[in-house]
C-alpha cells in the first residue's frame, strides 16, 4: 500500500491546522456561515437534515487494518458507533458535532487519511475496481494510477474552482466493476504492443441527465496519461457551463460540443501541457508502483477449505456467493456483505470494523477494500483460512451469503439523512431484503442488482440497476419510480422507466410482481433477470405492474 | 384574491450540534416543534425570519409550513416530519432524546 511521504504528511497536517482555526473562528463569530460554508465543504463537512455529516475519502477503496481500526475509533468516540460506506468509496459519519471535527481530522491524519476534496467543485476521491491487485482478470493494478491521479488532483491550483464536481475512476481488469462509464473521466487500463496505457472514457454520469461515457482516446500511454488528463480537465474548465449548475458537468459539455470537437481541443491543449511535466510524473508513478507490489502469497494446501465446503452447507452457501477468483493459486477474494437483510446497506458498527481489521491483520495481508456496492472486501485470503474467517464473520453478524443477489442492494442515505433527498431509500432497501429473505427466493432468483436513490442526483446508481428505484416527492408524498434493464458494466445501459411511480407502501409489492414475472417467464434458471429482460422487453413487466382497469375493479 | 397564508414556524440547524431547532414565542431556539411560535401573518413571519437569520449560532434558518394541532405546531410535509423525529433506520436523533426525558 502507498505510504505518505513527508510532503503528503505535512500537507494533510497543515490542512487540519487550517481547518481547526477556521472552525474556531466560526464558533467565536469571526466567520459568518456564508464565509465558512465553502471552507467546511472543502474538508468534507456537510450539514444534513439532523446533524453534520463528515465524508472521509477512502482513496480507490483501499484500507489497511490500522486505518479500519481508526475509523472504528472515530465512530465510537465522536459519532454513534457506526459508519456508512458509500457508493463513492467514502465513509460517512452521520452525527459529528462541529467542535469535534478538527480532532476527527487529526485522528484521520494519524493513519494517513483525510476528508479533503470529498465535496465542492473539485476533482473528488478517485475510485477504482475493488478487486484491484487481486482479480484474476486483471491486466494491470489500477491503484498506482489512481494514487498518481490523487496526488496530481489534490489541491491542484487550476482545478479548485471547477464548473462542477469531477469524478475519475480507474479499472485495470477485463470486467468493469467500477462503473467506469458513469464517471466524468473513466480509465480502462490496457496493454498494447507490450505497453500499459489507458483507454480514456469521458462524459459519463448518472444524475438528472444520465449518459454513457464516450471514448475520448483509445490508448494513451502512461507517459502521456497525466498531461492528457490535465488537458481534458483544463478544456472543460474553460468550456463548462458555469451559468447553469444543471448543465455544468462535462457530460453536458461533451454532449453540446460533440466528442470530436472536445477531442480536438484536448489534443491542442495536450501539446501545450505535455512539455511542462518533464517526466516527474513518471518517476513518481514508479515509486508509487513499488508501494503496491503484491504481498508474498504463500503456498499451502487447501484441505481445510475443501473439507468445510464439502461438509458445512452454510459455509458452502457463503463461499458460492461471496468468493471471487483470485490471481494467485490457493487464494480467494472474499466479499463481506454489510447488507444482512434488514440492516442499512453500507453501515458497519465500530465492533464490526474492528473484526474486519483483525481478520485483515491475521489472514488478509493487512488489506481491506470498500466497494462502490457498499461491501467490504478481504482481497487476499488463502482458502485454507476461509473456514476460520467465516466463523468470525458469523459471530460478528457479517456472514450474509448474498453478494450479487436481491438483498445486496445499493441504497443512498435518502431522506433519513440527506438534505437533498426527496424520499427515503434505506427503509425501501430494508423492506425488499427482508421480504425476499422471508420468501426464501433469493437464491432461486439468482444474480440481480437493485439500486435505490432517494433523489434525482442518483447517488444510489438507480439508472444502472437491473432494477432501479428512484424516490421522489410527488405532491408532498413519497413516490417511487422503477427502471428496468440498467447495467453498470463495460456494456453500460441506462435503465428504462416502467411508467407511473408507486407509493411508499406499494413499492415492495411492485418489486415482488416484477420478480414473480421473471420467475414465471425465464427460459431456465440459468437465464438471469437481466438476460430475461433483454429477451422479453418491457411489456410483460409492465403488464404485471399496471394491470388493466377492469382487473383492478374485479380485484376490488 | 390573495391566497390564504399557511401558518409558519421558523426552523434552522444549531451551529454546534447541527440539531434541528425552532424559534419559540420568546425568541429563543428550542428543540421541539410543538414549542415553536406559530406565525399566521406573512409580514410578521418574514420580519422574524430576517431577524433570526442574523443569529450566528444557527445555520440555514427558513420558514416552514405548519398546521396547528392540539399540542402545538405540526409539520405538513414528510420532510419536516423526519426533521422533527430523526431517521427511520435507527432510534437516533430527536426521537431518542425525547425517550430520555
Amino acid at each position: 500500500m502507498y505510504k505518505y511521504n513527508d510532503f503528503d504528511e505535512a500537507f494533510v497536517r497543515e490542512r487540519v491546522a487550517q481547518f481547526s482555526a477556521q472552525v474556531a473562528r466560526r464558533i467565536d463569530g469571526s466567520l459568518t456561515e456564508e464565509e465558512f460554508r465553502p471552507l467546511r465543504l472543502m474538508n468534507g463537512l456537510y450539514l444534513q437534515l439532523h446533524a453534520y455529516m463528515l465524508r472521509v475519502a477512502i482513496p480507490y477503496g483501499t484500507l489497511n487494518s490500522g486505518q479500519m481500526d481508526q475509523l472504528a475509533h472515530i465512530a465510537e468516540t465522536y459519532d454513534r458507533g457506526y459508519g456508512h460506506f458509500t457508493t463513492r468509496q467514502n465513509i460517512q459519519y452521520n452525527w459529528p458535532k462541529l467542535p469535534d471535527v478538527p480532532a476527527i481530522l487529526s485522528d484521520l491524519a494519524d493513519v494517513e487519511m483525510h476528508a479533503i476534496q470529498t465535496s465542492g467543485n473539485t476533482i473528488r476521491n478517485v475510485t477504482a475496481d475493488h478487486f484491484a491487485g487481486a482479480a484474476a482478470d486483471e491486466v494491470a493494478d489500477p491503484r498506482p494510477v489512481a494514487e498518481l491521479v490523487r496526488q496530481w488532483s489534490t489541491d491542484h491550483p487550476e482545478f479548485q474552482f471547477l464548473p462542477r464536481k469531477f469524478k475519475i475512476a480507474v479499472s485495470g481488469a477485463k470486467a468493469d466493476r467500477a462503473v467506469i462509464k458513469a464517471h466524468d473521466i473513466g480509465l480502462y487500463l490496457r496493454e498494447q504492443d507490450g505497453e500499459i496505457g489507458a483507454q480514456i472514457i469521458v462524459g459519463g454520469g448518472l444524475g438528472r441527465t444520465p449518459m454513457v461515457g464516450k471514448v475520448l482516446k483509445d490508448f494513451v500511454s502512461l507517459a502521456d496519461l497525466l498531461p492528457y488528463l490535465e488537458a481534458t480537465v483544463s478544456v472543460w474548465n474553460l468550456l463548462g457551463r458555469r451559468d447553469n449548475k444543471y448543465k455544468a458537468r462535462i457530460k453536458i459539455t461533451v454532449h453540446e460540443h460533440g466528442i470530436e470537437d472536445i477531442r480536438a481541443r484536448v489534443e491542442e491543449r495536450f501539446a501545450q501541457v505535455k512539455p511542462l511535466f518533464g517526466g516527474i510524473d513518471l518517476a513518481m508513478l514508479e515509486e508509487i508502483k513499488a508501494a503496491f507490489a503484491p504481498p508474498a502469497f504463500r503456498e499451502a494446501a487447501t484441505d481445510a477449505y475443501d473439507r468445510a465446503y464439502a461438509t458445512d452447507a452454510v459455509f458452502r452457501a457463503w463461499a458460492d456467493t461471496n468468493l471471487s477468483t483470485h490471481r494467485a493459486p490457493g487464494y480467494a477474494i472474499a466479499t463481506v456483505s454489510i447488507k444482512t437483510p434488514g440492516q442499512t446497506p453500507g453501515d458497519a458498527s465500530a465492533d464490526q470494523m474492528r473484526v474486519l481489521a483483525q481478520l485483515a491483520r491475521d489472514y488478509g495481508h493487512d488489506e481491506l477494500r470498500i466497494s462502490h456496492e457498499q461491501n467490504v472486501i478481504l482481497p487476499h485470503v488463502h482458502k485454507s483460512d476461509l473456514p476460520v474467517i467465516h466463523a468470525a464473520l458469523k459471530e460478528a453478524g457479517l456472514a450474509a451469503a448474498n453478494i450479487g443477489l436481491v438483498s445486496d442492494i445499493i441504497a443512498c442515505p435518502g431522506m433519513d439523512y440527506c438534505a437533498l433527498a426527496t424520499a427515503r431509500s434505506i427503509p425501501v432497501a430494508q423492506g425488499i431484503a427482508t421480504r425476499f429473505d422471508e420468501l426464501k427466493l433469493e437464491h432461486e432468483i439468482g444474480p440481480l442488482k437493485i439500486k435505490i436513490s432517494g433523489c434525482i442526483n442518483a447517488c444510489g446508481h438507480h439508472h444502472v440497476g437491473h432494477i432501479g428505484i428512484l424516490g421522489l416527492d410527488r405532491a408532498g408524498v413519497e413516490n417511487y419510480q422503477i427502471t428496468l434493464g440498467g447495467d453498470g458494466t463495460e456494456d453500460m445501459v441506462i435503465g428504462e422507466r416502467t411508467g407511473p411511480g408507486f407509493a411508499y407502501d406499494e413499492i415492495i409489492p411492485a418489486i415482488e410482481r416484477i420478480l414473480a414475472t421473471y420467475l414465471e417467464l425465464r427460459e431456465a434458471p440459468e437465464e438471469t433477470f437481466l438476460e430475461a429482460y433483454r429477451r422479453l422487453g418491457m411489456a410483460p413487466f409492465k403488464d404485471a405492474l399496471y394491470p388493466p382497469k377492469e382487473e383492478k375493479a374485479n380485484a376490488a | 384574491m390573495p391566497r390564504p397564508f399557511t401558518p409558519k414556524a421558523i426552523t434552522a440547524n444549531a451551529l454546534l450540534e447541527g440539531d434541528v431547532i425552532y424559534l419559540d414565542d420568546n425568541g429563543q431556539w428550542v428543540r421541539d416543534l410543538r414549542q415553536a411560535r406559530a406565525f399566521t401573518e406573512a409580514e410578521v413571519a418574514d420580519a422574524a425570519l430576517a431577524e433570526a437569520a442574523k443569529d450566528g449560532m444557527v445555520v440555514g434558518a427558513y420558514l416552514t409550513d405548519i398546521k396547528l394541532g392540539e399540542n402545538g405546531p405540526e409539520p405538513t410535509h414528510f420532510r419536516e416530519e423526519f426533521r422533527r423525529t430523526g431517521p427511520s433506520n435507527y432510534f437516533h436523533g430527536k426521537q431518542e432524546a425525547e425517550a430520555h426525558v
